[in-house]
């Protein structure tokens, strides 16, 4: 007997946002810089799939650090 | 072709090829045949391997190709046209696996249509995803290949091909082995269908196996062979036309007997002559033949030579490169001179030298330099114009006629002076604290002089090091340096977020003394320690009127400290009471500065030492900056060194005497232990011993043993600790934090304790004893390893082998580990040396990829922060309270 699990909900899992193709250039021009310069992240990364992010999307992932408490990410999801 | 170098061009992509006869004479400028160099009025014969098309390397000569002269021709190509093919002896692996692979009728690869087919889709699918790995699958292919006896192509019957180092192949046919001469090679090579070469992981466009066997040899431009001219006018050729020379001249002679028609005997003898000095030419050292020799004697340096190894091309002349305008001695200490100064030799100012432009403000100075000239110490060695020209001092007889000369605008190299600013270096430079900025301080001697304090930073000591000195010979580096590289600059170190310049040893056994409780220091002795710490103020009340004003060590700390400075800290002395007394320590263990003034506790590694955290020191220098931190490192702990040097303090062997009563205490403790190790073994061997969970009865009995032992020392130590008394020297050593810890202590008073090699129990030697004055099976202590004596009374030759074991197996961990780490942080760095930290706080690669957002994720400086933090609000609550209620 198999059920899913929602990847989301797990407590290792941080919070990914896809975000919307405004928010995404509107940060990118603040950084100065374009997304292939981004950290990536795969389309067949689990998140990326149960988020449904495409190649060529920009995702925020927001998650618990040592030392800053809270730190917030980019990927430039890519094919794969 | 002119070359133009304003002309910028972006490499997009790079080939690497062979190049084929054709690309060779397209190359090349005139083909070479005359095996002669320079003719009798020694003028280059044309044709020879140094005619002049090939470049010019004489200044003034135009060159007969590219009409420039020497600065602008780059030197161009020739050839020879061989007059037999021979083997590329660097390529012969290459070649002896495609003779292999491939049919030696109709050339194709030795397998199936089919089985082709296949390989030729993986190799497509290869290149797109993993480039690299289409080489090692063509190899495997080729040997597979290479197994088939019959062709499935043809249908021809395929013979083992061997190959004999480093340029011969022979073919096994039945009833013996033939020769394959070069010829034979290349015609069954050319036959390899470029479809079939595409499977084996050859570029057919850029690679054609034929050209591997050499038909045309290129000749290398002169400039990369220049002729040599000695004094006496001697010409000396370089190694590689020497090599040049030879070929040149076998290639005539078979040439010759060729067209004589002589006996295919003499021709093959030449062939193979031919095949060798091609083949020295690329490499010298091959396996398997005699290296080509000078007529000295000395093996010839051809072109991989030239690359290879520690002073070939690369690891020689590119990655390790020397410079001008520096300077490498031994160095030694000087306690004297500023953390910001070195010191440098009087011999070593008077070669380096700094440009100094001539102005209306110093010309007067200027020509006083250029008077002086090169051999007296503060002058001069050269004077540029401002049309360029340089004047050598040296050769000038009559200076004081140049130095009237000087104007404005003309620039005088002067000598090294004192507070000019030069780079101070020590190797393995790992760090950014290994290379600081100096103000120069001119000494006699010849040796560098450094402050003790910047010993950390460069992990230097006096045992011989050698370091080196960088002269910067512009403004724009020297005011760069001055703001970012100061020794000053760098006391905070981000690698342990704690000062890293700061004293060490003696500074701490000094700072403890003078801050003892029961130091006194009368009237005279207080000047003079104020004195040598730059104290200008008047001379604080003294604590001590009665018998007379005496101060104490602590008002000589306050009388340096910034008015306003407060610390709270623990000593290293600090006995670890279980409820602290505080301001009531017996120890002087807690260190107490209000508003500047050192109340109580006296100062130790906790408070004055390098690469400790939280220390007074470091504290200090957060809150006043690294200007004022310097001061207190250049005066006070002057004082330091001073008092030390009063106190006399030295260590012998009475330092370390404890009564008899505590001697028969330890022995009569490891009395107790030794025993206990026996009952063990003998509970062991009745099968009475509870094995522990997951060891076998063995395991158990030698962990049980080590117990015991360890704390027999354990308490040893303690006993001696106890009677050796705190004022002694080796005690004070280790409770300060100056040198050494207690271990030390009991193990030269007590007991040394178990020697062990590879965390356990010393078992090597015979079979089931380490030693012949053991019996067989012994697992007693002193069998195995466990030193009864102490350093002092001496080790019995037993234990002596023990510890001399032990002490090995130190020695080479030691040496491996920094070999490994080293390496491992090598490879590291190489990594994350073009990281950066942008100004948005991001960290990026040299392309502009970002690694990480915020640098390390909360974008805190480790040099500024407070254990990782970057702030400590309850330090800051502590010292806004002390502000407001006093």
């Amino acid at each position: 007997m198999s059920h899913r699990v929602n990847i989301l909900e797990h407590e290792l899992v941080p919070q990914h946002i896809l975000l919307s193709e405004e928010e995404a250039s509107k940060i990118l021009k603040r950084m100065g810089i374009s997304r292939r310069q981004l950290p990536w992240i795969l389309a067949s990364d689990p998140v990326a799939k149960a988020i449904g992010a495409k190649p060529g999307d920009v995702v925020m992932v927001i998650r618990k650090s040592p030392t800053a408490g809270v730190s917030v990410a980019l990927r430039y999801v890519i094919r794969g | 072709m002119a070359l133009k170098f304003e002309e910028t061009k972006t490499i997009k992509a790079i080939v690497f090829g062979v190049l084929s006869p054709d690309l060779i004479r397209a190359l090349s400028v005139t083909r070479i045949v005359v095996p002669e160099t320079y003719d009798e009025e020694g003028m280059p014969i044309r044709g020879g391997p140094m005619d002049r098309r090939l470049g010019t390397v004489e200044p003034g000569v135009r060159c007969e190709t590219c009409g420039n002269y020497v600065m602008l021709c780059p030197g161009h190509f020739g050839h020879v046209e061989l007059a037999r093919p021979v083997i590329h002896s660097l390529f012969a692996k290459t070649i002896h696996l495609l003779l292999r692979a491939t049919c030696r009728r109709c050339g194709r690869l030795l397998l199936p249509p089919p089985e082709i087919e296949e390989a030729k889709k993986r190799v497509k699918r290869l290149e797109k995803r993993w480039p690299l790995l289409k080489y090692k699958y063509g190899e495997t292919i080729a040997k597979k290949a290479a197994k088939s006896t019959v062709c499935p192509h043809c249908n021809a019957q395929q013979y083992k091909i061997r190959f004999e180092k480093p340029y011969t192949f022979y073919e096994e046919v039945e009833g013996g082995s033939v020769l394959l001469r070069p010829i034979e090679v290349r015609e069954r090579l050319e036959r390899i269908p470029d479809e079939d070469l595409e499977v084996l992981g050859l570029d057919p466009r850029n690679a054609r196996p034929e050209w591997m066997v050499l038909t045309v040899l290129p000749v290398p431009p002169i400039s990369v062979r220049p002729t040599i001219t000695l004094e006496s006018g001697m010409r000396s050729e370089d190694d590689l036309t020497h090599k040049l020379v030879d070929v040149l001249r076998i290639n005539q002679r078979l040439k010759e007997s060729m067209e004589e028609g002589a006996p295919q005997l003499v021709i093959d003898d030449l062939w193979g002559l031919l095949q060798y000095h091609v083949a020295t030419l690329f490499d010298n050292e091959l396996p398997g033949t005699p290296p080509a020799k000078h007529r000295s004697g000395r093996p010839l340096r051809t072109l991989a030579q030239r690359l290879k190894g520690k002073e070939g091309r690369f690891r020689g002349s590119l990655a390790g490169k020397r410079v001008d305008f520096s300077a490498r001695t031994v160095v030694s200490p000087d306690p004297n001179i500023s953390i910001n100064e070195v010191g440098v030799p009087t011999e070593i100012a008077k070669v380096l030298v700094v440009p100094e432009k001539v102005t209306p403000w110093n010309i007067e100075e200027m020509r006083e330099l250029v008077r002086r000239g090169p051999f007296e110490y503060p002058g001069a060695n050269y004077i540029v114009r401002p049309d360029g020209a340089r004047i050598d001092l040296r050769y000038v007889a009559n200076r004081e006629a140049v130095a009237e000369t000087l104007k404005p605008g003309y620039i005088v190299e002067r000598h090294l002076k004192d507070g000019d600013i030069v780079l101070f270096n020590r190797q393995p430079s790992l760090h950014r604290m290994s290379i600081m900025a100096h103000k120069v301080r001119v000494l006699p001697f010849k040796t560098f002089r450094l402050n003790l304090l910047v010993c950390p930073p460069y992990n230097a000591d006096f045992d011989g090091d050698e370091m080196n000195l960088h002269v910067p010979q512009n403004e724009e580096a020297r005011a760069e340096a001055l703001t970012l590289m100061l020794t000053q600059e760098q006391i905070l170190s981000p690698r342990y977020g704690a000062p890293i310049i700061g004293g060490l040893h003696d500074y701490v056994t000094g700072a403890y003394l003078l801050t003892r409780k029961d130091t006194v220091l009368d009237k005279k002795k207080i000047s003079i320690l104020l004195f040598e710490a730059n104290f200008e103020e008047t001379l604080p009340e003294p604590a001590i009127l009665k018998p007379g004003p005496y101060w104490t060590g602590k008002q000589v700390v306050s009388s340096l400290l910034q008015r306003d400075f407060n610390f709270e800290g623990r000593a290293s002395v600090c006995r670890k009471c279980s409820s602290c007394l505080k301001e009531l320590c017996p120890y002087d263990a807690y260190v107490l500065i209000r508003e500047g003034g050192h109340l109580i506790g006296s100062l130790d590694k906790n408070s004055v030492a390098s690469q400790v955290p939280s220390t007074m020191l470091h504290d200090y220098v957060r809150r006043y900056g690294n200007e004022e931190g310097r001061r207190l490192l250049d005066g006070l702990y002057k004082a330091f060194i001073r008092y030390l040097d009063w106190y006399g303090f030295t260590m012998g062997v009475d330092s370390l005497d404890v009564p008899d009563e505590a001697l028969k205490e330890v022995k009569q403790l490891l009395d107790k232990a030794n025993e206990e190790v026996f009952k063990l073994i003998e509970r062991a061997r009745k099968g009475e011993l509870e094995p522990l969970p997951g060891r076998t009865i063995e395991e158990t009995l030698e962990q049980r043993i080590l117990d015991v032992l360890s704390r027999a020392r354990d308490r040893a130590g303690e006993v001696a600790s106890r009677y050796i008394g705190l004022l002694r020297e080796a005690n004070i050593m280790a409770r300060t934090g100056a040198r050494a810890n207690i271990l030390n202590i009991t193990q030269m008073v007590a007991v040394l304790g178990q020697q062990s090699i590879r965390g356990e129990r010393i078992r090597r030697g015979f079979t089931n004893r380490t030693l012949p004055h053991y019996k067989w099976m012994d697992l007693g202590s002193k069998a195995r390893g466990f030193v009864y004596s102490s350093f002092k009374n001496g080790l019995k030759p037993t234990e002596f082998f023990f510890h001399a074991m032990a002490g090995r197996e130190g020695l080479v961990d030691t040496a491996v580990r920094t070999a490994q780490s080293g390496y491992m942080y090598r490879r590291l760095a190489n990594a994350l040396q073009d990281f950066y930290i942008a100004y948005d706080g991001s960290v990026r690669t040299s392309e502009g990829f970002i690694v990480q957002f915020r640098y390390g994720e909360d974008g805190v400086d480790p040099a500024k922060s407070d254990h990782g933090k970057p702030v400590n609000v309850d330090k800051i609550i502590k010292e806004v309270l002390s502000e407001r209620g006093g």
